[in-house]
């Protein structure tokens, strides 16, 4: 076996091995006391979901595109 | 032709499984560090009062080490919880340090003086200690006992928990 | 272009990891105003959600469109009309560990157009609350009438049914300190009466006048639409997005919709916002303006909704944040208004109103504008 196969299987059974033990070796990389700029407020996607839903209702009844927009909406007759 | 029971090949393998499982059960090792029984790592961090505070310095006394940061909602409702906490076994030989893990100690000064607190509050703005305490969640909270040895951890705040911290502070206290 | 998770993982961003964490109580009272293309439509619409217990969150939302309408297609067939459209939505949220499962029922009552909702999604934060995943399932019943008028009475004609079903997938991931990242997907399934009864296709007879015949869609159609959004925070306190999606349909219709977005904070109290929104569409396989003789095609139709055009917007908003003293479970609240100014132009629908030469009538453009005004409360 080479020695890159040696390092493989090493990498691989470090995975199982971790797997096995519930642990694994990736790890979140934005550590919860690291989260001080994405709980503001301003990083929110949806800060106003009354206006945002309404905006999308707005573009959605003049538009032949819908959705992916994170609303659910209803529908309606408007022309 | 001769049998190769143990082959180069079955070598290089069971060498890099053994190199494999090394490493899984250093990982795993050090993934509970932080577990009732365990020794709590020493530390040492400036604090409010414009002193440096070591762990070390508490011994004998029942520490309470909550990691928190002012933008963090459940840790701004934990507070006055921890106050009233600390006052009631302040006297029994209790402490309770206030971790604050921001980078900028500017906005936790502005949430403190809207909502003082009398224990004493440490800084750890290179996240040292929350790296060295595994802190996955906040608020995070490490009950130690007299000994220096952690005994109950906790993740997240939810109203009504404070109920468990006081069961568990009483029985540490009265060891 | 918000994955609707995304809300639920920022809120447990705040909070423990290893839990996710229920929408935040408030109340908000909006009033949005349309002012474009001969139409005005004004209304409140009233959301309040409140957790009754540790794991579930109710929040009931009432919404009015007052009508008024003298746009470019009522004006070639009919007289200006009024009209009011009511809906009222009631939801739960339920959270368990890590994962929260939302029910909810929505309807919507206007003279000629009844339609219920119903929805429900699961949404579950994982990986240290870096990522959330989120699955939802959307049913429509719609009943599609026709308002006519004779000697001076309106009186609802019922002429068809209308079936949706819809399927949503959302992420959000939390990419570093300062980027987070949103995908969505989702796919729409209807059938039925799926026209305006009020449009009609134009076509040319063979005496070379225009003449109008009923407008004939397929009766069912099926839409895809995929979205991405970023959100990125600059260091001198403000937040940069941009968005981007892609839907196509079974009618033909390609479309794309870009967008940006800035948000700046400028004191502890006020935030202003500035977006701008982009938007194009191919026209539908069996859409024309002018068809070239009567019953050219099995479809035809004239609908604007179907014609090739883009739009622009561009938008600014102000938020105050405030703390009343009174009452005192009111923690904040924030006043708010935005204004956003769409300029759509079509690139093959006319405006024969305005009348001309052959070959002279232009091509329909509008400007509109969108203000909303509105407060909301957390407690």
């Amino acid at each position: 076996m080479t020695r890159r196969g040696v390092g493989l299987l090493a990498v691989v059974a470090t995975v199982a091995a971790g797997l096995l033990c519930g642990c694994s070796p990736l790890q979140p990389w934005v550590k919860p006391y690291e989260r001080e700029h994405l709980a503001d407020p301003i990083m929110s996607f949806d800060p106003n979901p009354v206006s945002d839903t309404y905006l999308d209702h707005v573009f959605e009844v003049r538009e032949g595109a819908r959705g992916a927009t994170g609303s659910v909406g209803g529908g309606c007759g408007c022309n | 032709m001769k049998p190769m029971i143990f082959g180069h090949r079955a070598i290089y393998a069971a060498r890099a499984l053994a190199l494999g499982l090394a490493l899984a059960l250093s990982v795993t090792a050090s993934a509970a560090a932080i577990a009732p029984g365990a020794p709590a790592p020493s530390f040492q961090l400036h604090s409010s009062a414009s002193t440096d505070l070591s762990l070390g310095d508490l011994k004998g006394q029942v520490v309470l080490i909550n990691f928190w940061a002012s933008w963090c909602g459940p840790c701004r409702q934990e507070m006055p919880v921890l106050e009233q906490l600390y006052r009631k076994y302040k006297a029994a030989g209790f402490t309770l340090l206030g971790v604050n893990v921001e980078p900028k100690s500017a906005d936790a000064e502005g949430f403190l003086k809207s909502t003082p607190v009398s224990f004493p509050i440490l800084f750890d703005p290179d996240s040292k200690v929350s790296r060295l305490y595994e802190v996955s969640g906040m608020p995070s909270t490490v009950i130690l006992d007299r000994t220096g040895k952690v005994r109950y951890v906790h993740h997240g705040y939810k109203p009504g928990e404070e109920s468990e911290y006081l069961d568990q502070i009483r029985s540490l206290v009265r060891e | 272009m918000r994955p609707r998770t995304v809300t639920a993982a920022l809120f447990a961003l705040t909070a423990a990891s290893h839990a996710a964490v229920l929408p935040d109580d408030r109340a908000d009272l909006l009033w949005h105003d349309w002012d474009g293309g001969g139409v005005t439509v004004q209304g409140p619409s009233i959301l309040v959600r409140k957790s009754v217990t540790d794991s579930l969150s109710l929040a009931a939302n009432y919404y009015v469109d007052m009508i008024s309408s003298a746009s470019v297609d009522v004006l070639s067939t009919a007289s200006p009309y009024k009209e009011t459209r009511k809906q009222g939505s009631l939801s739960a949220d339920y959270l368990h560990g890590n994962t929260t499962y939302s029910l909810g029922y929505i309807e919507s009552k206007e003279p000629d157009y009844v339609a219920k909702t119903g929805f429900f999604s699961i949404s579950e934060s994982m990986f240290g609350d870096l990522t959330t995943v989120s699955f939802g399932y959307t049913r429509g019943w719609d009943r599609v009438g026709e308002d006519l008028h004779q000697n001076g009475l309106v009186s609802t004609v019922w002429v068809g049914d209308a079936d949706h079903r819809n399927w949503q997938a959302s992420l959000s991931q939390i990419l570093t300190r300062n980027l987070l990242l949103g995908v969505n997907f989702e796919t729409d399934e209807s059938d039925g009466y799926l026209q305006s009864p009020y449009r009609s296709a134009r076509y040319v007879n063979p005496e070379g006048l225009v003449q109008t015949e009923p407008q004939v869609t397929p009766n069912t159609r099926t839409g895809n639409a995929g979205s991405l959004q970023l959100k990125y925070y600059l260091p001198w306190h403000a937040a940069l997005d941009g968005n981007y999606r892609l839907y196509h349909d079974t009618w033909g219709i390609l479309a794309h919709t870009v967008g940006a977005g800035y948000t700046q904070p400028v004191s502890t109290d006020w935030t202003l916002r500035g977006s701008v929104r982009y938007y194009r569409q191919n026209a539908a396989t069996f859409y024309s303006d002018l068809f070239p003789f009567e019953d050219s095609q099995n479809f035809m139709s004239r609908d604007r909704e179907l014609a090739q055009f883009h739009d622009l917007t561009l938008g600014v908003g102000a938020s105050w944040l405030f703390h009343p003293g009174w009452p005192r479970w009111i923690e904040k609240g924030t006043l708010n208004l935005s204004y956003n100014r769409l300029h759509i132009a079509y690139d093959d629908f006319h405006n024969w109103l305005v009348g001309g030469p052959p070959g002279g009538v232009p091509l329909y453009a509008y400007d509109a504008s969108v203000t909303q005004f509105f407060i909301s409360f957390w407690y």
